[in-house]
């Protein structure tokens, strides 16, 4: 009966969703307030239906009801509690339930945090919203219905993926997923404002902190599945350049231009066009994510199972949005007027060489994500692209970006010299070269892409702070740091620890994969690793052989590690990782394959210095956006506009 | 010439040699970073490249996985059900790696016809098979079938 109800409920949401689109939207056009009036509260009883069905079919998985198709193939009667929490988004139909409950709940935030917005604009991105929701709710209800039954009830389930049974599996989707749906809401903004034709300025403003918060979750959820890939799969790697990697990636990348754009529209008046094109591009790139994700078009390591007919319902729901922005953009755009004229070498420069930068990097990821498919339809073979490409193409273009991030923050818009800047920035520059040799000579053969890495990292996040230094000592108290100051700092700080770990790690990491017998010993990058013995484990739903393995240093015991390499009842195969993790190293052992009847096993040792610094830029940069979001000056400015043109029209 | 038009021009012309540097380059890593993807059927019908990484898809053969004591090398027989080709690995191999399991493994093909992998990688979830692999396997059978009745 249950589930019965669930399903109802997501086709009530559906149709509320169809009602939130057209009423708002044709309301707007007339001008005719009561129907705009109606986009609230269409938005707040999708979100009651969505919670509502979700809670079902969460309900399903504790009680384990296996007569639910999909709590059958995702959980069985050993799942310990807490994941059947997480069970609930384990595979692409809750998945989905799960994306479709955060778009609502977006929609929902922005339905009450927009009461000081015009209406009529209101009503067009709350119309918007609910377009998007249309698509994604008819795509669960008739291709990806997570309540259908399974007749007869099975006595028991298949289990929920071991890969998916695991702490950073359970946050790693819904941080995701509220990143790239957060993306909506900019994007709802962007046709809000090309339908009115005459907010060229204002819609950046009320959109800025929407992008910040969106692109934080989209940053944390990244960043917590290259975490989750590094100690989960067992490969010791952060990044593998992976079709699905890459679907996150490139909206990730689209939205970090985005931010920077924004800034300059709102501050400025220019690059709006360009501001509207990149809202479009940052969630059409969401869809295009899902949609690479959902169809199995591309072979990849982590893609749901494969269905054509999913595939081509998002492609279609793709081509309409895109399509349709796109078209109103062509239209509208062109309208826009620009701001005032600038000097070559200005904040506006150095902020469109960092749109450049990063818009060509996201296609370069683009170009080379799709190029397989291209490569398939024109009859040029089944290909792949290799990592090494990405590699490559992404060092061109982030290197010189890198280096500019201390100069944007500190040039003054419209025009500023190079000799002002360089005198905050010279310190910076003096200790990025001093530390850099430290290293350089303190490591002997240190390779020179470390040592760039270094430069890099410590020359961006000195010369943060001597922005911070220059704010300090020059601006006004009480107008020293706004949240928006310090939410870019963090986030810069983090972009130089983030290079820093990833040239390090890259450069200086030692891999070996080693036969040991109880008892061996192995040398790895100046330390002593003894396998010391190995025996059997039971979990709840899982055996395990767990090896016993002394790190030592000149005679020094430093750690003890517990390895495991799990069977799971369904017949799945798991390696946990031990990890002896340290802020300047990780040291990595991982339990390979049993050699010789078990008689000994084939061992990864990883040797990886500086990678936590890698996750830890990431977490510093979501940090900086989630601060920047509170800016107290977008929120405000909102209320004076709003009352502007009924007061001081004559004024000005 | 105004200063106004001879900057645009300055820009327009920068602008067209960054797109044009940035093209160039990524055709060249593109090109030699692109594997092409081969069933055993192909390798030794002579279509996949010498001396150039290539992947090669199939079935792992049953009872064709073995490892030389002391060392990590690994041998398998890789099929599509209607060739086979033998294949060496010097490494782990992934967890989900099975005999009658689908396998894509990166590498080249030696002198002897032996492909020496550098990379394996299996399946990720059991009812999963990646496209190109179901492929090779549903041709191969169906060559395997045209020869049986052939004969």
């Amino acid at each position: 009966m249950l589930p019965e109800l669930g399903q109802i409920a997501l086709i009530l949401a559906l149709l509320l969703a169809v009602f939130q689109a057209m009423v708002p939207l044709v309301g707007a056009h007339l001008n005719r307030e009561p129907l705009m009036q109606l986009a609230r509260p269409a938005a707040y009883g999708q979100f009651a239906f969505l919670v509502f069905a979700y809670a079902i079919l969460t309900e399903g998985f504790i009680a384990q009801d296996f007569s639910i198709a999909y709590v059958a193939q995702n959980s069985n009667l050993a799942l310990p509690m807490h994941y059947r929490f997480s069970a609930v988004w384990g595979a692409h139909e809750g998945s989905l339930l799960l994306w479709v409950l955060m778009l609502s709940g977006w929609t929902v935030a922005l339905a009450l945090f927009s009461k000081a917005l015009p209406l009529r604009f209101v009503a067009r991105a709350l119309g918007t919203m609910g377009i998007i929701s249309i698509g994604f709710l008819s795509f669960t209800a008739f291709t990806s219905n997570p309540f259908e039954r399974h007749v007869p009830a099975l006595s028991d389930g298949n289990d929920l993926n071991p890969l998916l049974q695991d702490f950073g599996l359970i946050v790693h989707p819904p941080m995701l997923y509220m990143g790239y749906v957060g993306f909506a809401v900019a994007f709802a903004f962007a046709i809000a404002a090309l339908l009115d034709g005459h907010i060229d300025r204002q819609w950046v403003r009320w959109s800025r902190p929407w992008t910040n918060l969106a692109w934080g979750f989209l940053t944390l959820g990244i960043g917590l599945g290259s975490w989750w890939a590094y100690y989960e799969l067992g490969w010791g790697g952060w990044w593998f350049w992976d079709p699905v990697e890459n679907a996150s990636f490139m909206p990730w990348l689209a939205g970090a231009a985005l931010i920077h754009s924004q800034a300059v529209t709102e501050k400025r008046g220019t690059f709006g066009a360009w501001t509207l094109l990149l809202a479009i591009s940052a969630f059409s790139l969401s869809l295009l994510g899902a949609f690479l994700v959902r169809s199995g078009v591309l072979t990849s390591v982590h893609s749901f199972a494969s269905d054509p007919e999913r595939g081509m319902f998002i492609l279609v729901f793709l081509v309409i949005v895109t399509g349709g922005a796109l078209t109103l953009y062509a239209i509208r755009a062109p309208r826009l007027v620009g701001g005032p004229p600038v000097g070559l070498y200005s904040r506006e420069s150095l902020l469109l060489a960092n749109n450049i930068l990063l818009t060509v990097a996201c296609a370069m990821v683009l170009i080379g994500t799709l190029y397989p498919l291209v490569a398939d339809a024109l009859g040029w073979g089944k290909v792949s692209v290799g990592p090494p490409y990405f590699g490559l193409m992404f060092f061109v273009l982030m290197a010189p970006l890198v280096w500019l991030i201390p100069l944007g923050a500190l040039t003054r818009w419209q025009g500023d010299s190079i000799g002002n800047v360089w005198v905050w920035l010279r310190t910076a520059a003096a200790l990025a070269a001093v530390i850099a040799a430290i290293a350089w000579v303190a490591q002997r053969e240190l390779p020179i892409k470390a040592v760039l890495g270094i430069a890099a990292g410590i020359w961006v996040i000195f010369g943060t702070f001597a922005f911070l230094w220059r704010r300090w000592t020059t601006a006004a108290r009480g107008q020293r740091l706004t949240a928006e100051m310090l939410g870019m700092s963090l986030a810069h700080v983090g972009v130089g620890m983030f290079v820093i770990g990833v040239m390090v790690t890259e450069s200086l990491n030692v891999e070996r994969d080693v036969r040991m017998a109880p008892g061996d010993t192995v040398e790895v990058a100046g330390y002593q690793v003894r396998f010391v013995k190995s025996y059997h484990e039971e979990g709840p739903n899982f055996v395990a052989d767990e090896g016993v393995f002394e790190i030592s240093r000149n005679g020094v015991v430093l750690s003890e590690q517990h390895p495991q390499k799990r069977q799971y009842l369904r017949g799945q195969v798991m390696t946990e990782a031990a990890i002896d993790a340290g802020f300047f190293a990780d040291f990595y052992i991982a339990m390979g394959e049993p050699l010789e009847d078990g008689q000994a096993w084939a061992v990864r040792l990883y040797y990886k210095p500086m990678i936590r610094w890698v996750w830890l830029g990431a977490l510093l940069m979501m940090f900086g956006a989630f601060v920047a979001a509170t800016e107290r000056r977008l929120r405000q400015t909102v209320r004076e506009e709003v009352r502007v043109p009924a007061h001081s029209a004559v004024a000005s | 010439m105004n200063p106004i038009r001879k900057r645009r021009l300055i820009l327009v012309g920068l602008l067209l040699l960054g797109i044009g540097s940035a093209t160039a380059l990524a055709l060249t890593a593109l090109s030699d970073n692109v594997n092409h993807f081969y069933s055993p059927s192909d390798v030794l019908a002579g279509k996949a490249p010498q001396a150039r990484n290539f992947r090669l898809g199939g079935v792992v053969l049953e009872g064709s996985s073995k490892r030389d004591g002391g060392t990590l090398l690994a041998k398998f027989t890789v099929t599509d059900r209607f060739k086979e080709l033998p294949v060496q690995y010097e490494g782990i191999l992934p967890d989900l790696f099975k005999e009658g399991q689908s396998v894509i493994a990166t590498g080249q093909l030696g002198s002897d016809g032996v492909f020496v992998a550098t990379e394996v990688l299996a399946k990720h979830d059991e009812n999963y098979m990646p496209a190109e692999v179901a492929e090779a396997i549903a041709k191969g059978k169906e060559q395997a079938q045209a020869q049986s009745n052939y004969q």
